[in-house]
């Protein structure tokens, strides 16, 4: 009490601060410019790619116009990607890898994130720190020996070689997501299925995973565009067409020496990105519920 | 339905704390016993322990005559209700009262009868459809004991249930606890930090305080004849008063003479009782209820003390009033009639038949 009304008597202390309104505003401002900034450039090369792909080739090598503007839009650049038999494969290969990539990759997740955060073992703190750090090797220092292990297996130029390395990317991120989230559901709530008679299993799947599942389904984002927009594995480990995947599939058929079919791989691009993005728009609101889980009481 | 046996239970973490230091006690079929303490006392741990949520660092458990120290939670035969409720946040209130039944693989038919048997019970038939997040606090509650209800399971164990209600819904919830023990007569044990809590449910209270028992027993008896000064002053509110004083033996009878001069006779009937610690000192202790305000009373042994009030508290029925005494706080309790003012010294009445005298050397009441 004492300390408030010393306070009151300091002269100034209480008129600093301002209208809140007016402060509110600034703050208004200060955001909308921060974001537009920030959408503009995280948008502009997608868009210039969405131009480039309605160019004719003669447009797009015309450097004398201005390339934000489409003089004679055509969907050849499309035509000429869907009516390729091979760009259908990239594409079934792309699924193939990412579908069984996902699934490996959330029964690993979710069985190790659920044994580290709740089984009390001894070791498992460490563990759970150790599956995080692996997460800090870059691919690009693993894919050597990785090639070895891969090789040794017969599977390089294959794409179950990339479902078997894919998840050494998705795997720690996704246990990392799933031990945060998992530790953040009351322990009672194991107690008291533990009381009403469930063993490890049934609380796994019948309390943490759809008590999870926000989480869940944040991880499952997390892995798919992992493992559908992954470059650096399929460059090192498949070099024949048949079994590429989209991500280096586009470039490698439609960049011939230092000849660039720019129009297709814009066109074959914005498609390859279109099945992430059609996902992000529907599940875009559990994502930030799975990434942001514990940071408030639910 | 079953008895429970605790036989030198010991609970020791890592680093050698002991939260419960070896406590015996022996549950009857049916009873309801509440343990009550302060946090840390190990009233949790053991409830804890009887779950089979912890594991017991030595001594046995028995639940219905079978030690259960090595068997896990799910086949000990008890329910649990936790102080947060613990409701499954995805299943609706139906499907969280069933869970425990379908995981044993009850058949339908069965698991609808017990659920709606309960829900009537507890008068939550209206809520069967809705999830956890759509009901209030109280609701909460009443969901989480009828998901042990209709297990019907050997043991209740309640951990603090009511400490996230409000006041008044505490109240009110607490009759209905025991309406429910009242009708399914199912063997309880509650743990509790409200020493009201504690006195208005149990057959018998526990009293713990660093992780032993200080005194088990029926509350009016650890009302009238605590055994510990920390029963004396853990049970009742407001607190016992404990006043340093002298007993003094002055030609066959005793007399106690507080800090400050003024002798309080001690009832004829006590003297045998308290004579071995004549000449010594000794803390006196009396309820703020049997120190009141001086009129006409049909009680024995009165014995009149004056005081000067600190601080008034009116509180409708009755009225309370604070006092200091060589550092000890003193406290009483006045008709709201009497005209007590702060500072105005008060003649108060101390029913010495209600007395205790507690050897501050062991803390035990005499």
């Amino acid at each position: 009490m004492s300390a408030t009304a010393a306070s009151r008597d300091v002269p100034g202390i209480y008129h600093k601060a301002g209208s809140l309104r007016a402060e509110r505003r600034w703050a208004m401002w200060t955001a909308y410019a921060s974001l537009i900034f920030a959408a503009i450039i995280f948008l502009a090369p997608p868009f210039y790619m969405l131009l480039t792909s309605f160019k004719t080739n003669a447009e797009i090598a015309d450097h004398s116009l201005n390339p934000w503007l489409i003089r004679s839009p055509t969907f050849e650049h499309y035509a000429a990607i869907l009516g390729n038999p091979i760009f259908i494969r990239f594409f079934i290969n792309s699924v193939i890898v990412t579908g069984c990539v996902v699934v490996l990759t959330m029964v690993i997740s979710v069985l190790a994130a659920f044994a580290l955060a709740r089984m009390r073992f001894w070791g498992s703190q460490v563990l759970a720190t150790g599956v995080f750090l692996t997460y800090l090797v870059p691919d690009t220092l693993l894919f050597i020996p990785l090639y070895q292990i891969v090789g040794g297996l017969g599977l390089l130029n294959s794409v179950w070689g990339l479902v078997l390395v894919y998840p050494t990317l998705t795997v720690p991120f996704c246990t990392w997501i799933m031990i945060g989230y998992f530790a953040s559901i009351p322990k009672e709530l194991d107690e008291a299925a533990l009381i009403d008679g469930a063993n490890w299993m049934q609380m796994l799947m019948k309390i943490f995973v759809p008590v999870a599942m926000p989480g869940i389904i944040a991880a499952t984002i997390f892995a798919f565009t992992v493992s559908w927009a992954a470059f650096v594995y399929p460059t090192a480990f498949v070099t024949t067409a048949e079994e590429m995947p989209l991500t280096i599939g586009v470039v490698s058929q439609l960049v011939r020496g230092d000849t660039f079919a720019w129009g297709q791989i814009m066109a074959g691009a914005l498609m390859a990105a279109l099945p992430p993005v059609i996902i992000y728009a529907f599940l875009m609101d559990y994502y930030i519920a799975g990434l942001t889980a514990g940071a408030t009481k639910g | 339905m079953a008895q429970v046996s605790l036989r030198k239970i010991i609970k020791a973490y890592e680093g050698g704390v002991q939260a419960v230091k070896g406590i015996d006690l022996e549950i009857a079929d049916h009873e309801f016993v509440v343990l009550v303490g302060p946090s840390g006392c190990g009233k949790s741990t053991t409830l804890r322990m009887i779950a089979g949520l912890e594991e017991i660092t030595g001594g046995d458990i028995a639940i219905g005559g079978t030690v259960v120290n090595d068997i896990p939670p799910r086949d000990r035969d008890i329910a649990m209700v936790f102080q947060n409720y613990a409701l499954y946040p995805h299943m609706s209130v139906y499907d969280n009262m069933a869970f425990g039944l379908t995981l044993r693989k009850f058949p339908k038919a069965e698991i609808d009868k017990r659920v709606k048997e309960a829900a009537r019970i507890l008068d939550i038939a209206p809520l069967l459809d809705r999830k956890p997040k759509a009901l209030s606090g109280g609701q909460r509650q009443r969901v989480a004991m009828g998901r042990a209800i209709v297990r019907d399971p050997k043991v209740f164990l309640f951990d603090e249930p009511l400490s996230n209600l409000d006041a008044k819904l505490r109240v009110q919830m607490r009759t209905e606890i025991k309406k429910v023990h009242q009708t399914v007569k199912t063997t309880t044990i509650y743990v509790t930090h409200d020493q009201v809590e504690a006195m208005t449910l149990a057959d018998r209270v526990v009293v713990m305080n660093h992780g032993v028992i200080e005194q088990v027993g029926p509350p009016q008896e650890l009302y009238h004849n605590p055994a510990t000064r920390f029963v004396a002053g853990f049970i009742g509110s407001p607190a016992m008063n404990f006043i340093p004083a002298r007993l003094e033996e002055a030609s066959g009878a005793l007399r106690l003479t507080l800090a400050g001069g003024a002798t309080l006779d001690v009832p004829e009937a006590r003297t045998a009782r308290y004579r071995a610690h004549a000449g010594k000192s000794v803390l006196f202790g009396i309820r703020p209820e049997h120190l009141t305000d001086d009129k006409p009373t049909d009680k024995t042994n009165p014995a009149p003390i004056t005081l000067t009030p600190e601080v008034i508290e009116p509180m409708g029925m009755e009225t309370l009033a604070h006092f200091k005494l060589d550092g000890a706080e003193i406290s009483a309790r006045l008709d709201p009639a009497t005209p007590a003012a702060v500072g105005q010294p008060l003649r108060l009445i101390a029913h010495m038949d209600q007395m205790h005298i507690i050897d501050p050397t062991n803390d035990k009441v005499l």
